[in-house]
This record gives C-alpha cells, sequence and structure tokens, in this order.
C-alpha cells in the first residue's frame, strides 16, 4: 500500500476494483464503511456482486479481465473533460517530458517488438534529453510529442461505445463511475483505489495497477491522505516475505539479483544505480551500493572484504531475461531437472495453476521437505487421487512447525506496519519455529560441508550463522538486529545541513539506513528495515503509544512503518511547490519555516520551489517525478489493454493484438488452452470467502470455519442455469481443457449476463480454498481448471479468466 | 477485580455445589451459566495477556492470548482493543484463531517421514530428520552444480532444488529463508507473493 488501512477513512471516493474488500477483508473495510459515514461515495467494480457490493453505493458489473479497458476509458473521460489537477501534473508527473520520435505505437504494438521471443527491445522507450543530460520539458504540455499529448492520444480510442463493447458494462455505468471518481482531480478532494488478486492475477496484472496509477497521478491522488494505490494484501506477512526476497528476481530490501553479464561487483553496482543530472532530483537510488554492500556484510561478515568484492561472486546469477518463478519451477520439474523440493507453509498442490500439471510434476522428485503446521495435498501428493504411491520414489519429510503466536519475531502489514508479537505459548510436542528449522537444517550442511569436499562451500562455509540463544534455540531477536544492521567498526557520521557530527561505537545498531557505508563499515541485512532498532537497541516495531498528533490516523508511535517510519509514502507531493498542503482539511504535511511538519516527510529537502536546495517529490524515481510514461513495464510504457489468453473472443476489439505480446507461452504437453471454443464457452474465475484462507491449507482444519464453508461451489447465473437446465443444490462437473472439477451449483442473480462485441457473454466462478485431503467429500483443487501462465512482469499466474463448461452430473 | 488463584478455585467449588444442589429440584442453570462466565472471566484477569498479530490476511490485526499462569497453557484469544486498526473486533477467522492453538487435534506435533514408494507416514525424531535432508542437499547440489552457463558465464548456481514459502511465517524466519536459499545458489526461489 502506498498508504494504510486506518487512511482509508480519509477518501471522499472509494473506487473498489479486483477486490472484495467486505469479505477478505472485512476489518480493512471497517474503515472504508468509517469513510461512508462522513459522506464518502463507494463504488464496486466486480465480475460479481458480493457483500462488499452491498454495501456500496452501487455496483458495476465488468467482464474478468476487461479492467484495463474500463481504466483506460476514465482517462480518456478525464482528457476529453478536463478532469485533470493541473499544478499536480504539470509540477509532479513527466506529463512535459518529451518522448523520443523514434517511439511509437501501431495496432496494439508498440517500437522494438520481436515477435519470436515474445519481448520488447525497448531502446526506442526513451525520453529526450538536454546537452547537461536533463529531460527536455514543455510546461505548456502542448507539444504533440510530450508524454501528456501522447498518453491523450494513445487513450482517445477508448471511446465509451468501444469500452463497454469490450467489458460489457453499460454506458451509464461508465459515464456515472468516470464522472465521480474524476471528481476528486481538486485539491481538497481524495479519491483511493482498493485491489487485491482480483487485479495481480491476470496476464496483464501490472499494467491494470499503472493504469490507476496515471489516473491517480492526473488526478493529484497520490501521496496524500485518503488517496493512492492500495493493495490489500492476503498473506498476514506477504508484505514482509516480499520485503526479504523469498523470491527468484530480487535480495532483501529490493535489491536487484546479480544477472550473469554483470561478473564484478563494479559492473553490478554501476547498472543498478541510477543517475540523475537534474539536481532538483533526489534520485535516492543513487545510495544503492552502501545498500547493497551493506547485505553483503549482513550475509558474509568479516569473510566479506573490499579486496573479494564483499562475496559479491558468491552469490548466484541469473541467466539475462530468464525466470525462475513458481510456473517455472513446475515446469523443470516436470522434465525431470527439479529433484529436490522445499514448500514452508505452502500447499502448491492446491494453490498453483493446472493442477494436473503441479502434482505429475511432483512425483519426478527425488525428495520434498514441508514445514507447516497441518498437513497438506502437496506434503500428501503421493497418495492424492489417481496417485499409486508404490510407484512414486519421493522421500518426503514433514516436519512440525510452531504456530504464529507459539513464537517471537515480526509481522509486516499491507501498510508496512511492521509489528512485534510474543511467544505466548510452547508448541505442542516436537513442533519448532520454521526459523528454527531453518536454522538447524543448514547449520547441517555447513557441517557436511565442513567435513567433506563439495561443489563450491564458499559461500555456504562463509554464511554468518550464529542465530540461536545460548539454549542453541532460534533467537528471533538477534536475527532482526541483524536485518536492521550494525555499525561494524567505529563510525563518525556528518550531516552537514546541520553542522554535526556524531559517533558510533562498533556494534552498535544502524538507526537509520542514510547512514549505511559503501565500505564495509556497516552491515544490514534488509535496508528498508535499517532504523526498525535505535542505536541502542530500542525495538521501535513493539511500540504501542496510540498519540494521533495530525489526527489522521497515522498513530506514528505505534510499531514501525518502513521506510523510517513514514506512514504515506511520496508525502511531499500533498503540498504544493511551496510546501503548502494542497488540502488544508487533511494537512499531512506543511513546510513551516526551514522544516517539514507533519508525517515523516519523504526527504528532509525543501519543496521545490526553492530551485536550489529543493527536491521533486517522488524521490525513489530516477528524475523525481511520477511516471505517466513507465518504459519499465515489459509490455509498453502506456497501457494497452488485450484480452486473456483465453477468452471469449477471436479479436481484440481495439487492434490486431488478440493477447498481451510480451507474456511466455508454456507450451508443454500439459499446457494446452482453448479460446473462444465452442466446448468451453463461459468465462471463468475464481475466489475466496470469508471463512477458508487462500487454498484452505489451514482453515479447513479448523472445525467452525469448515462448518460454515463446507465444500466447493460453483456460482451461476440464473439465465445461464435455466438454459442449462441446472437447478441451486445439484451437483456439476465445471471443465477447462486442462482439467476438471465437481461440485455444487450455486444458482444465483450475483452474475449476470454480459454483453460483449453483441454477443451474450456468461460469466461463472468458484471458490479455490479446497483440496482432496480433508474434509472427505469436500471438493479437490479449482486449479484442475486454470492455465501456466502470468504476467509478463511479474509472473503472477492468470486465476481470474480462463474459459470453462458446466454440465450437470 | 483482581483475582488471585486461590480465589478462582473457590469460584469453581461454588458452581461445583451450585450443581449438587440442582439435584434437589432448585433450578440452578441460570446460576450455573452465570458462574461459568465469570469463571472464565476471572480466569482471563488472573492470565498473562501475550499479544499477537492474526495470521491471515494482511490488515494486521492485534489479538491478545490468554496464558493460564500454572499450565503456560493459552485457553483464550480475543481481538486487542487497545489496537488502533481493529479495536478489538476480528473477522469470522481472526475470531477462531484459538483452533490453531494445540487445542486443535489436527496440528502436527512430530516428525512425520514417508520413505520411497511407501504408503505411510512413519514416525521419526529431529536428528534423523535433519541429518537425512542435509545429505539430500549436500548430494543432490553436488551432483548437478552449474558453474557456467551457456554462454560461458560464471553463475554459481544450484538449479536443482527449489524453494516455495512462505508470507506465512514471520520476518525474521524469512530472512533466514531468503539468504539460506542464496548461500546454497539456488534461484528456483518463490512464495505466496506472487500467487
Amino acid at each position: 500500500m502506498t498508504n494504510h488501512y486506518i487512511d482509508l477513512k480519509n477518501s471522499d471516493v472509494i473506487l473498489i476494483m479486483g477486490s472484495n474488500a467486505a469479505e477478505h477483508h472485512p476489518i480493512a473495510f471497517k474503515w472504508i464503511l468509517r469513510a461512508k459515514e462522513k459522506g464518502a461515495k463507494l463504488i464496486h467494480v466486480d465480475p460479481r456482486y458480493t457483500r462488499t457490493s452491498a454495501r456500496c453505493d452501487y455496483h458495476v458489473p465488468l467482464r474478468s479481465g476487461t479492467d484495463i479497458a474500463f481504466l483506460g476509458g476514465m482517462i480518456n473521460y478525464i482528457m476529453q473533460n478536463d478532469r485533470w489537477f493541473k499544478d499536480y501534473v504539470v509540477n509532479y508527473t513527466n506529463a512535459s517530458f518529451i518522448v523520443s520520435p523514434d517511439f511509437k505505437f501501431e495496432d496494439g504494438l508498440f517500437s522494438g517488438y520481436d515477435a519470436q521471443k515474445r519481448k520488447y527491445n525497448k531502446d526506442t522507450w526513451v525520453i529526450e534529453k538536454d546537452a547537461r543530460g536533463i529531460p527536455k520539458r514543455d510546461m505548456s504540455l502542448n507539444d504533440p510529442r510530450c508524454v501528456f499529448q501522447m498518453l491523450k492520444t494513445h487513450f482517445s480510442r477508448y471511446t465509451l461505445d468501444k469500452v463497454s463493447s469490450i467489458t460489457g458494462v453499460s454506458k451509464e455505468n461508465l459515464t456515472r463511475v468516470y464522472e465521480e471518481y474524476s471528481a476528486t482531480g481538486v485539491p481538497d478532494k481524495a479519491g483511493t483505489e482498493c485491489y487485491a488478486l482480483g487485479w495481480t492475477h491476470h496476464t496483464i496484472g501490472s499494467q491494470i495497477i499503472r493504469t490507476m496509477s496515471i489516473i491517480q497521478l492526473l488526478l493529484g491522488n497520490m501521496g496524500i491522505c485518503g488517496g493512492g494505490v492500495n493493495a490489500l494484501r492476503g498473506e498476514p506477512n506477504v508484505q514482509g516475505s516480499t520485503d526479504h526476497a523469498i523470491l527468484y528476481n530480487i535480495l532483501p530490501g529490493y535489491l536487484k539479483m546479480p544477472a550473469a553479464s554483470l561478473d564484478t561487483i563494479d559492473k553490478y553496482l554501476e547498472k543498478s544505480t541510477p543517475v540523475s543530472k537534474d539536481p532538483q532530483s533526489a534520485n535516492y537510488y543513487q545510495n544503492y551500493p552502501k545498500f547493497f554492500v551493506s547485505f553483503l556484510k549482513a550475509m558474509f561478515d568479516d569473510k566479506a572484504t573490499k579486496e573479494n568484492g564483499f562475496g559479491y561472486s558468491w552469490l548466484p546469477k541469473l541467466d539475462d531475461g530468464a525466470h525462475y518463478s513458481l510456473m517455472h519451477l513446475f515446469d523443470k520439474m516436470l522434465a525431470g531437472k527439479v529433484k529436490g523440493l522445499f514448500a514452508v507453509g505452502t500447499d502448491p498442490a492446491v494453490s498453483s495453476p493446472n493442477t494436473a500439471k503441479v502434482r505429475k510434476a511432483l512425483e519426478k522428485l527425488d525428495w520434498l521437505v514441508g514445514e507447516n503446521i497441518f498437513d497438506n495435498e502437496t506434503y500428501q501428493f503421493w497418495r492424492g487421487p489417481g496417485v499409486d504411491p508404490k510407484k512414486v520414489k519421493t522421500e518426503v519429510f514433514l516436519l512440525p512447525a510452531s504456530a504464529s503466536m507459539e513464537k517471537e519475531g515480526s509481522q509486516s502489514n499491507s501498510g508496512r506496519w511492521v509489528q512485534w508479537k510474543y511467544k505466548a505459548a510452547e508448541a505442542p510436542d516436537d513442533a519448532i519455529p520454521v526459523g528454527e528449522i531453518t536454522i538447524k537444517i543448514m547449520a547441517a550442511v555447513k557441517e557436511l560441508y565442513k567435513k567433506e569436499p563439495g561443489a563450491f562451500p564458499e559461500p555456504i562455509l562463509n554464511l554468518k550463522w550464529d542465530y540461536t540463544d545460548i539454549k542453541g534455540r532460534y533467537d528471533a531477536l538477534k536475527v532482526s538486529k541483524q536485518i536492521n544492521g550494525y555499525f561494524l567498526k567505529d563510525t563518525v557520521i556528518e550531516d552537514k545541513a546541520a553542522g554535526t557530527k556524531t559517533e558510533f561505537k562498533k556494534g552498535q545498531l544502524v538507526p537509520t539506513f542514510g547512514m549505511l557505508q559503501v565500505d564495509g563499515a556497516t552491515s544490514s541485512g534488509n535496508w528498508v528495515m535499517a532504523g526498525s532498532f535505535t542505536a541502542t537497541g530500542e525495538n521501535k516495531m513493539a511500540k504501542r503509544g496510540k498519540d494521533d498528533p495530525t489526527g489522521l490516523g497515522l498513530y506514528p508511535n505505534w510499531s514501525y512503518a518502513w521506510p523510517v517510519n513514514r506512514r504515506i509514502i511520496y508525502n511531499r507531493a500533498s503540498c504544493d511547490i511551496n510546501g503548502k498542503p494542497y488540502n488544508p482539511k487533511r494537512k499531512l504535511l506543511e513546510w513551516v519555516g526551514d522544516k517539514w511538519v507533519g508525517d515523516v516527510p519523504d526527504g528532509p529537502w525543501p519543496p521545490m520551489a526553492d530551485r536550489e536546495k529543493g527536491k521533486y517529490p517522488f524521490i525513489m524515481k530516477q528524475d523525481g517525478l511520477g511516471a505517466l510514461f513507465g518504459p519499465g513495464m515489459a509490455e509498453g510504457p502506456f497501457p494497452e489493454h488485450y484480452e486473456p489468453l483465453e477468452g471469449p473472443l477471436t479479436k481484440n476489439p481495439l487492434s490486431g493484438q488478440l493477447i498481451n505480446p510480451a507474456i511466455q507461452i508454456f507450451s508443454g504437453e500439459m499446457d494446452k488452452t482453448a479460446n473462444a471454443s465452442d466446448k468451453f464457452p463461459y468465462v471463468c474465475t475464481t475466489y475466496s470467502c470469508t471463512e477458508h484462507w487462500c487454498s484452505g491449507a489451514l482453515t479447513r482444519w479448523q472445525a467452525w470455519l469448515l462448518e460454515a464453508m463446507p465444500e466447493l461451489y460453483v456460482e451461476i447465473g440464473d439465465i445461464l442455469a435455466r438454459d442449462l437446465g441446472i437447478r441451486n443444490g445439484e451437483r456439476v462437473r465445471v471443465s477447462s481443457i486442462r482439467g476438471a472439477v465437481e461440485c455444487v451449483a450455486m444458482v444465483t442473480k450475483r452474475f449476470k449476463p454480459f454483453q460483449v462485441e453483441g454477443k451474450t457473454v456468461h460469466q461463472v466462478g468458484l471458490p479455490f480454498n479446497y483440496g482432496w485431503l480433508y474434509p472427505k467429500d469436500g471438493g479437490d483443487s479449482t486449479n484442475f481448471l486454470t492455465p501456466t501462465v502470468g504476467d509478463a512482469n511479474t509472473f503472477c499466474p492468470e486465476y481470474k479468466a480462463f474459459m470453462v463448461n458446466v454440465k450437470k452430473i | 477485580m483482581e483475582i488471585t488463584r486461590r480465589g478462582f478455585l473457590k469460584v469453581s467449588g461454588a458452581v461445583g455445589s451450585g450443581i449438587a444442589l440442582s439435584g434437589l429440584g432448585i433450578d440452578l442453570r441460570p446460576v450455573h451459566a452465570y458462574a461459568d462466565k465469570l469463571n472464565k472471566m476471572n480466569r482471563v484477569k488472573a492470565s498473562k495477556q501475550v499479544f499477537t498479530v492474526c495470521c491471515y490476511c494482511s490488515v494486521g490485526c492485534g489479538l491478545l492470548c490468554s496464558v493460564d499462569k500454572m499450565t503456560g497453557k493459552i485457553f483464550n484469544i480475543e481481538g486487542d482493543a487497545d489496537h488502533p486498526i481493529n479495536e478489538g473486533s476480528l473477522c469470522a477467522k481472526g475470531a477462531g484463531f484459538f483452533d490453531l492453538t494445540e487445542a486443535n487435534k489436527h496440528r502436527l506435533r512430530k516428525v512425520l517421514y514417508r520413505a520411497p514408494m511407501s504408503d505411510k507416514w512413519e514416525e521419526k525424531d529431529w536428528s534423523f530428520a535433519l541429518e537425512r535432508i542435509a545429505r539430500l542437499i549436500k548430494d543432490t547440489r553436488d551432483a548437478e552444480f552449474v558453474t557456467k552457463n551457456a554462454k560461458g558465464e560464471l553463475v554459481n548456481r544450484c538449479e536443482n532444488i527449489g524453494h516455495l514459502g512462505s508470507s506465512n511465517v514471520d520476518n525474521e524466519e524469512c530472512w533466514l529463508m531468503s539468504v539460506k536459499c542464496r548461500a546454497l545458489g539456488m534461484v528456483y526461489i518463490d512464495h505466496q507473493a506472487r500467487v
């Protein structure tokens, strides 16, 4: 989240799209309803009418996978009706930048496309710079090659007629949402957007979110109270697990995984550290080398030296442009190339797309290590439906873990609040924390490499691994301090602006990431968390102060929010260029005299009207400005609507490109797809319910929750059900070209047919919370239906739009 | 009202005699229910209150575990009324948090092992598991460690072991897993952030 949960109460218009907040984030929804009590408008855009729709002012049904078309229409509306916030757009975004004349867009494709590789060469996706290397700008925004005009032209194709025909949303509903939401494009109104897996689970997921970010920048809704683009994330520590990078593509603190072509630390740092010639751009990532070297010091301690490149060569290197996501992992596993697997607190035999492929792949493993508090379908794949255990060679270990209240440690919520929790009781019998399991396994591996020769032992032997207490048990506080980081030698920190010098002793904790050093004098396991402790060891994550000096619900003394306890990021954009709040009623920040007052500002510099010392507000961007033109994306600097890999249409109504041109197509034997096929005529989507959580691997074992939601069902609109002769409560078979599930039919008015390109298109939906292991006869994984395909940037799988058939059994 | 364990036992005794009296034809059920409530309330008051955070969605609701000081067992979990986000309230899953404790009979308690071609779990101890897993990791990694890629670039990768999970464990545990995987040279590393 750019903002945080309580801040939802500060909004004037809340667009909930890609989320069913009332059912999946009930407590977050309380803050949405607080906004409503104060007069805010709530709008729900979703294929299905849910309990969220019921509490909103109104619900707008939309065909799954057409969100970019819907939002693109809103950009067009904002442009045509002059709803954009001029002062903000001109000063705080790259609207005025001039785009290279070589950059083109034609029939759904941007310049530089390689159809063979399904990838873009981005050489033409650049902005023009002057002789000093500073972006050229036209502050009048009239230049036909400026970002603003090009954006306007790009989305002028998203007319009401076109958008209505693609999305199945009536023109009246489109106009109503566009009108009401764009009314927040004024200084004293805030609009926010709440999304969840309904946006990320698409082949175009990242670009949906980017389209909304463009809207928020155009309306001046970014960096303000009650604004932002807010991911209501679905797991208790998914923010923290992402921050700490249990992911192939990043290292802790969003540092880049080294690519094979960067064979030295110098080359890596040069490539990873952005340079800006504009003196008003803070370009905060110019500090990248300090964060990276401090990370290597946290990993390898005194074994990482300047002479050995701080152990850079000990890190694995990814092939340039290659991906190693969950879908790639199962693809390789099926091919017999992955022999061992750890599955910690996860149930991919239910939760991964294309279940038949995943379960077949698991049979190829030599060994599997599971760590969890309950058993699940992944750990017992060897006796799943249709599997003969006598033919499965896999050695399986299922290690009992402590539940969350049985261990001390921190969790980060979606609003980046890192909260410290305590151990309430011992775990039962032999169960121990996952942290302790990890420590013990790796310690045993280290022992083996000490005793015997082996492949490339250096990183294993040199890894700092002393995170136990005197009794040899996992010490969360010790790890947490290592993540924060230490001064590794006596260090004097000079603050030139304040004219002060402070000396820190070796062994003290680093109180903020601004003090991290490039020469190995500091460690930090994750730079964004440097500052979660004071230099003397106070744990800020454990704070329970309830004061709220701004009255905006920031609670600066409750837990610790990264970065540097900032509660709303990009907050300098809530003020005009002189540092005066755009909205005096919700004063998040104000430049008073020579300092900022309010939330922790995005950097100490004066507001940007000070041409000498002032900085632009988006300090993490190389150019310091919000990116309406975003060349970092895989499929283009402007978002564009493409149909899902499997959909009801044979032609994209907007261009000759039916599907996202930059997605990877998996083409193995088990990767069949059926676009616009008579055999699979209905659009299908998947979702959760209040009583179960994700694959249901925790909640299905709980009697109270299971009784409330006992088994798999498919929701079918009453018109389609009548056509198919299916009555409420009857057993049906839902199938895609990849697989099928049997379940109960729930005939409902919550799904209505869509009119798409002159045709009637029906949509159905199923929850994804069930698996064969428990309860008996509760139904198996919905993901037997879903395809192995993901977003072009993130490889989030497409769980939200694919094609099925439904038949009475 | 502060109640000592001794006082708590007295309340329990009163409940016991109430049940005995009901044999005389006097309906003491309302008294019994009230005493039960009092009993639980007093147990909560006499307990150690331990703060924790919900383990489902990412809102980060606070909960208070009531722990019996004598047995060290959790006997009640409810929303933390002082918490600024949830203000004591919880959703259906959070309200059922107690069912994640050892009171749930489905909790895993022992190391389980399934041998190749076997059709059942066997109980093992930690030393067996740790020794065998470390051996498998080393042998698997050593057998196919990739020093150079197809282009001849130095990559130092272990491509034949994957790691999935978890966004359902604490930050400190996430960080340990993240660096463990990197030290082993693993690249197939993923978790729920992507699914």
